[in-house]
């Protein structure tokens, strides 16, 4: 059988796609949780240049980057399918998942670690980026359509941070005037069999972006 | 015909225009080419680029793609002769890798070395130069990084090579030098010769030009 081993965190956004990918399919592979202050020596071995997880090994072989990870797993197993078939669906689909992680996750978090005026302003910026997000789910349940796929996956980390991030910082990102179907798709992810089996338990996230938020508000706060 | 269907809009000046440009080329694609003068976009770019409105666009058949580097895998789906990624899913996975460091750490370091002035010049250059060392291990003693032919990881980053090589010359300080890197300097110096590639550039002292100007106005910008 073939060896199969994911170095981990317990909640990362990047190495839950993996797990969500992974279990989708039906694929066994080992745990190996990481303590990000104290990275194993495996880990620096098989990811010398970003030091980071996820890291997928592969009958020894490490695969890096989670949406190329995505892209391997949907490649080596073909139960499933994360991708489309059509390639201009597929393109779109890669379009999507890429202005998550260059747009999306970058002006949340900004919006997250920032006050006042500056809050405001990056909460506007991420209300505009998420507003392109949201006309993607006219009509489908999923941004995959019935199913699952790579954008859900790499936009799960939405699903179960912006509510922790609205509750640590005291704001709305996303409301069911501006966002429903942005609201609903996040209810219809976190349902999803298999997705819930991994989902990171709320009041540890809450605790972890509480400290996070501190760090952070405490740095950029006026002299 | 088969140049109605495929349309490009670029930017003479622009790398990510150039990828595409020597994807289709090395394929052998007839296409339909769209100069943008990008300080008054067409409504057709907006139209098809509504997100970003940026060049390259890609046209196939009425369908808009965007974002180069997925317009390189889109190409490669669609067009099989003379692939860009490897078949096996663990090179391709190693490609893909490559790419985005080239996408991440390597353009943005060089653009940043042009594009500030003083001790964040050398900061930038500094990084830049780290970040290509880096680089180099990913052709792993090959002549190109698709082996012994052009391939995806190519296509992505030798803009670099090239746009280093000006940015050294416009603020300098050497990006890419012989003594450090031998295998990167090489590697650029045999890209740039291969026929293909070649005859898209476009004329490097129009280019240079064009680059001094575009310094001039970001290091006037950052007083």
């Amino acid at each position: 059988m073939a060896e199969l081993k994911l170095f981990r965190t317990s909640s990362s956004p990047f190495v839950l796609r993996v797990v969500w990918a992974l279990d989708l399919k039906g694929i066994q592979y080992d745990n190996i949780f990481e303590d990000l202050s104290n990275k194993s020596s495996l880990l620096l071995q098989y990811n010398p240049i970003y030091k980071k997880v996820p890291v997928l090994v592969h009958n020894g072989k490490p695969l890096l980057e989670s949406l190329v990870i995505l892209e391997y797993i949907d490649e080596i197993w073909k139960q499933t399918p994360i991708l489309p078939e059509d390639p201009s669906e597929r393109a779109t689909a890669r379009f999507w998942a890429k202005f998550g992680d260059d747009k999306v996750l970058p002006s949340i978090w900004n919006a997250f670690i920032k006050q006042g005026k500056d809050q405001e302003e990056a909460i506007v910026t991420a209300q505009e980026n998420l507003g392109c997000v949201e006309r993607q789910l006219t009509g489908k349940k999923f941004f995959n359509g019935e199913t699952i796929g790579l954008v859900d996956l790499a936009f799960g980390w939405l699903a179960n941070l912006l509510s922790v991030f609205e509750e640590v910082c005291g704001v709305t990102l996303i409301d069911h005037e501006k966002f429903p179907l942005l609201l609903e798709w996040i209810q219809n992810f976190a349902d999803a069999p298999i997705i819930k089996e991994s989902w990171p338990p709320r009041d540890k996230l809450i605790t972890r972006y509480q400290a996070l938020h501190e760090v952070h508000t405490s740095k950029e706060a006026p002299k | 015909m088969a140049e109605e269907t495929v349309k490009l809009l670029g930017y003479w000046a622009s790398p990510f225009a150039l990828r595409v440009k020597w994807a289709l080329k090395l394929k052998g694609i007839q296409y339909q080419y769209v100069e943008e003068d990008l300080p008054n976009k067409s409504p057709m770019l907006l139209q098809y680029n509504p997100v970003h409105k940026k060049v390259p666009v890609l046209v196939h058949d009425d369908k808009p793609l965007a974002e180069s580097l997925i317009i390189l895998e889109y190409i490669d789906e669609v067009w099989k002769q003379n692939p860009l990624l490897p078949i096996d899913p663990y090179e391709r996975a190693k490609a893909r890798f490559w790419a985005k460091f080239a996408e991440d750490k390597c353009g943005p370091a060089v653009m940043a070395a042009f594009s500030k002035k003083g001790e964040e010049k050398e900061k930038a250059a500094k990084e830049a130069r780290e970040n290509l060392k880096t680089l180099e291990s990913g052709l792993e003693g090959k002549r190109f990084f698709g082996g012994e032919t052009i391939g995806f990881v190519d296509i992505a980053a030798g803009w670099i090579g090239c746009w280093a090589q000006m940015t050294g010359e416009i603020i300098g300080i050497k990006l890419i030098d012989a003594e450090t890197m031998p295998l990167l300097d090489a590697w650029f110096k045999d890209f740039l010769e291969v026929p293909f590639i070649k005859e898209c550039m476009p004329p490097q002292d129009k280019l240079l030009e064009h680059n001094r100007e575009f310094h001039k106005i970001l290091t006037a910008a950052s007083t």
